[in-house]
């Protein structure tokens, strides 16, 4: 039972940073129809941002500063590059976006090294915030916890309650009437894609230290971002994190219990091949959850496609 | 026009074929290793640790053969054995005799079938497979072949020494066996139970677990499973960034015991865990920095450290290769006839530049050594890894490891 809850905490981090990742890229990608392959080197350039600050100005001054700055330079990227891309289509911007994400990867190994480096977290946060029966959760936890929290409340409260939100939502679904109305439609583009980009960053820097800050930890994240969005549905934020929820929790209960596909299989009244190793399908006999975990994400996406293409709460196809 | 660019082809090639006459002095060995990609800084720091011991421990004392110098030649294969048996290729091409290759066990599998196979058909240009680091028992057992060489203990040997010392550790009632799934990670696995199981038949093996490599963003949920399986130490094959948050997951997640590892160091991995690994990261392996074992090895790791300030010694038993291979190549006369190089380097007994013998074990080419377990921590230590202030020190060893442990190894000789 304990464990239960334990693991439903795990679970709920790794979909809140989930979340934040999603949250940019479902807001780019319904407004703009710009599959950002790079956005999660942006969530890497916030990792590795923050790490430099965090050397002269400590962890602090890192989360403050570094989400504002890959907010910058995703805007600048979406100014001077996404832009003039634009008016040749879709596959032009997909093969930039690609491209970018190759070129910051390669920035980040020319700059930092191709090694780990040692990004922590602050001395304030280390140890335990509380344990329930023997097991601890760190303090860093529920400090990622309060801060995903927090910023979808923000991030909602902007979107419905106030009046930037509402020409973002209107841009969202009818760009050309809302610049017949006299708003800068490519500006608010260039805000919602900086902001984007800074929620990666945001992710980033609080991420970074516990999944460990290596070149290739945008290449981890990458896909399983985009899968959380058509989950979710495009361009919807509460989609994004109901889908990235579920994410976190069935991989992280995946990985926790050891559901023998061999149970299940005999549970449904097939007989086990003997010996195993020498039938066709033995492959399938002897999988266990923790090694399809990080699959099941991929599973539920494709079924989703196929029961529900515009995804969990979306309002178009994908 | 066309007998000028005939002469100038002409001019060119033979250009070429002077220019590597000219360098054909040298005796060049081949290091096929990752030099991009996610495993470029293992790969490159090796590079620079042979082209250093070359440099310190040959060339600088007249090369071999009264002055035919030692010259590495990086081969990138991005560590995909596709890519190793084409680099392979191009070196044979290039009439190298010598290939070192280390960074995983599925690439050596690849090269020492190639090389087996190649020394069969080509008797003219065969090649040596010096293996530094791939440490999958079946390269010496099933597997084996007189082409191939293994400088570092395999991994049934290293699981030997650290049974060793858990065996006499009343305190482990209960192990936890986690690690990547692939021929390495089992290897491990299978090593630690049976070795367990002779030493140790009270021991508990709470868990026993593959996990996928590469793969897993959060190690969370395992590290819940060892802490709820009450395991009183961890033992894991784990390397790169799987054994970084592995670790560091279990160890924020509340556990105390030992974590028993192969290869919790350098690469970045000991500066990351810092303070958080001391007192639960121990680590089997050869080659002590901490203590030195001579003023020789520390102006040896010194010098290293003044070339490449940002590179770590971490693998020792690269200068053993270099050593045995010029003491090879000097007894056997040649340097082109790798038949009488491989026959003097069997059962060759080498002084380790870091203390303590080395045998090339005749029957099945593997080295057997001094094993050492280590611990991670920032006290004694001389040499440290990342420039972090913290390093690994010998906390007990086993000398000549496994000497007597048996070979399923029945090899062809030419």
């Amino acid at each position: 039972m304990d464990l239960i809850l334990v693991n439903l905490i795990d679970g709920l981090v790794t979909g809140l940073l989930l979340f934040m990742l999603s949250a940019g890229l479902t807001l780019i990608f319904s407004m703009m129809g710009v599959l950002n392959f790079a956005h999660a080197s942006f969530y890497m350039l916030g990792a590795y941002f923050a790490y430099q600050i965090s050397i002269y100005l400590g962890f602090w001054m890192g989360l403050l500063v570094a989400p504002p700055l890959v907010g910058i330079v995703g805007a600048a990227v979406e100014r001077y590059g996404l832009r003039r891309v634009h008016q040749y289509g879709h596959v032009p911007e997909l093969i930039f976006t690609f491209g970018l994400a190759l070129l910051i990867e390669e920035l980040v190994k020319f700059i930092w090294g191709n090694d780990q480096i040692a990004y922590r977290i602050p001395e304030i946060l280390e140890g335990a915030a509380f344990s329930i029966s023997s097991y601890d959760i760190p303090a860093y936890k529920v400090f990622m916890i309060f801060l995903s929290l927090g910023i979808f409340a923000g991030l909602l409260f902007v979107l419905t309650r106030t009046r930037v939100g509402m020409i973002i939502q209107a841009a969202l679904s009818y760009p050309r009437t809302v610049e017949a109305l006299g708003h800068n439609v490519p500006l608010v583009f260039m805000g919602v894609f900086g902001v984007g980009t800074a929620l990666a960053g945001v992710a980033g820097v609080i991420a970074g230290p516990v999944l460990s800050t290596f070149p290739g930890m945008a290449f981890v994240l990458g896909s399983i971002v985009f899968v959380t969005i058509v989950i979710g549905g495009l361009g919807s934020l509460g989609g994004a994190l109901v889908a990235a929820l579920i994410i976190g929790w069935m991989t992280t209960f995946a990985k926790a219990y050891n559901i023998r596909m061999e149970d299940i299989l005999t549970s449904l009244g097939f007989t086990k091949p003997e010996p195993v190793w020498d039938s066709a399908w033995a492959d399938l006999w002897t999988l266990t959850s923790p090694q399809i975990a990080d699959i099941l994400p991929y599973l539920l996406m494709i079924l989703i496609l196929v029961f529900r293409p515009h995804g969990l709460f979306g309002k178009r196809d994908v | 026009m066309r007998t000028i660019v005939k002469r100038g082809t002409v001019a060119a090639l033979s250009l070429a074929v002077m220019a590597s006459a000219a360098f054909a002095e040298n005796v060049k060995i081949a290091f096929i290793d990752p030099l991009s990609g996610p495993f470029a800084s293992t790969g490159i720091n090796g590079l620079h640790q042979y082209e250093f011991a070359a440099e310190a421990l040959v060339n600088a004392n007249g090369g071999v053969l009264g002055g035919q110098k030692f010259e590495i030649m990086g081969f990138d294969n991005k560590i995909s054995p596709k890519e190793s048996l084409i680099q392979l290729q191009v070196a044979i091409d290039q009439g190298i005799r010598y290939v070192a290759q280390g960074n995983s066990s599925g690439v050596a599998n690849a090269l020492t079938e190639a090389i087996d196979k190649h020394n069969r058909r080509n008797p003219d240009n065969r090649v040596l497979f010096l293996n530094y680091s791939a440490v999958d028992p079946a390269l010496t057992n099933d597997k084996c072949n007189f082409w191939h060489f293994r400088f570092d203990a395999n991994a049934d040997i290293k699981m030997d020494a650290l049974t060793d010392v858990m065996a006499v550790d009343d305190s482990i009632k209960k192990v936890y066996i986690i690690g990547q799934d692939y021929s390495f990670g089992k290897a491990v696995a299978s090593a630690a139970v049976s070795f367990l199981e002779a030493k140790r038949p009270d021991i508990e093996i709470v868990g026993n677990e593959l996990h996928p490599i590469g793969k897993v963003k959060d190690f969370t949920p395992y590290a819940r499973k060892i802490v709820a399986s009450g395991a009183d130490a961890v033992i894991t094959g784990n390397w790169g960034s799987d054994m970084l948050n592995l670790g560091r997951s279990i160890i924020e997640n509340g556990f105390e015991g030992p974590i028993y590892t192969y290869y919790a160091a350098a690469d970045g991995i000991t500066a990351a865990f810092g303070e958080t690994g001391k007192g639960s990261l121990r680590l089997v392996s050869e080659g002590p920095l901490n203590p030195i074992a001579s003023d020789r090895a520390a102006e040896y790791v010194k010098a290293f450290k003044a070339k490449y300030p940002d590179g770590n010694v971490s693998q020792a038993r690269i200068t053993n290769v270099i050593e045995m291979l010029a003491r090879a190549i000097n007894d056997a006369g040649t340097a082109t006839d790798v038949v009488a190089v491989a026959k003097a380097l069997e059962g060759m007994e080498h002084d380790s530049l870091w203390g303590g013998k080395i045998l090339m074990r005749p029957q099945d080419h593997q080295a057997i050594q001094d094993v050492h377990i280590f611990a991670h921590t920032n006290e004694a230590v001389q040499f440290d890894y990342d420039n972090s202030g913290y390093g690994m020190v010998v906390e007990s060893s086993v000398v000549m490891a496994s000497a007597d442990a048996p070979t399923t190894c029945n090899m062809t000789r030419p």
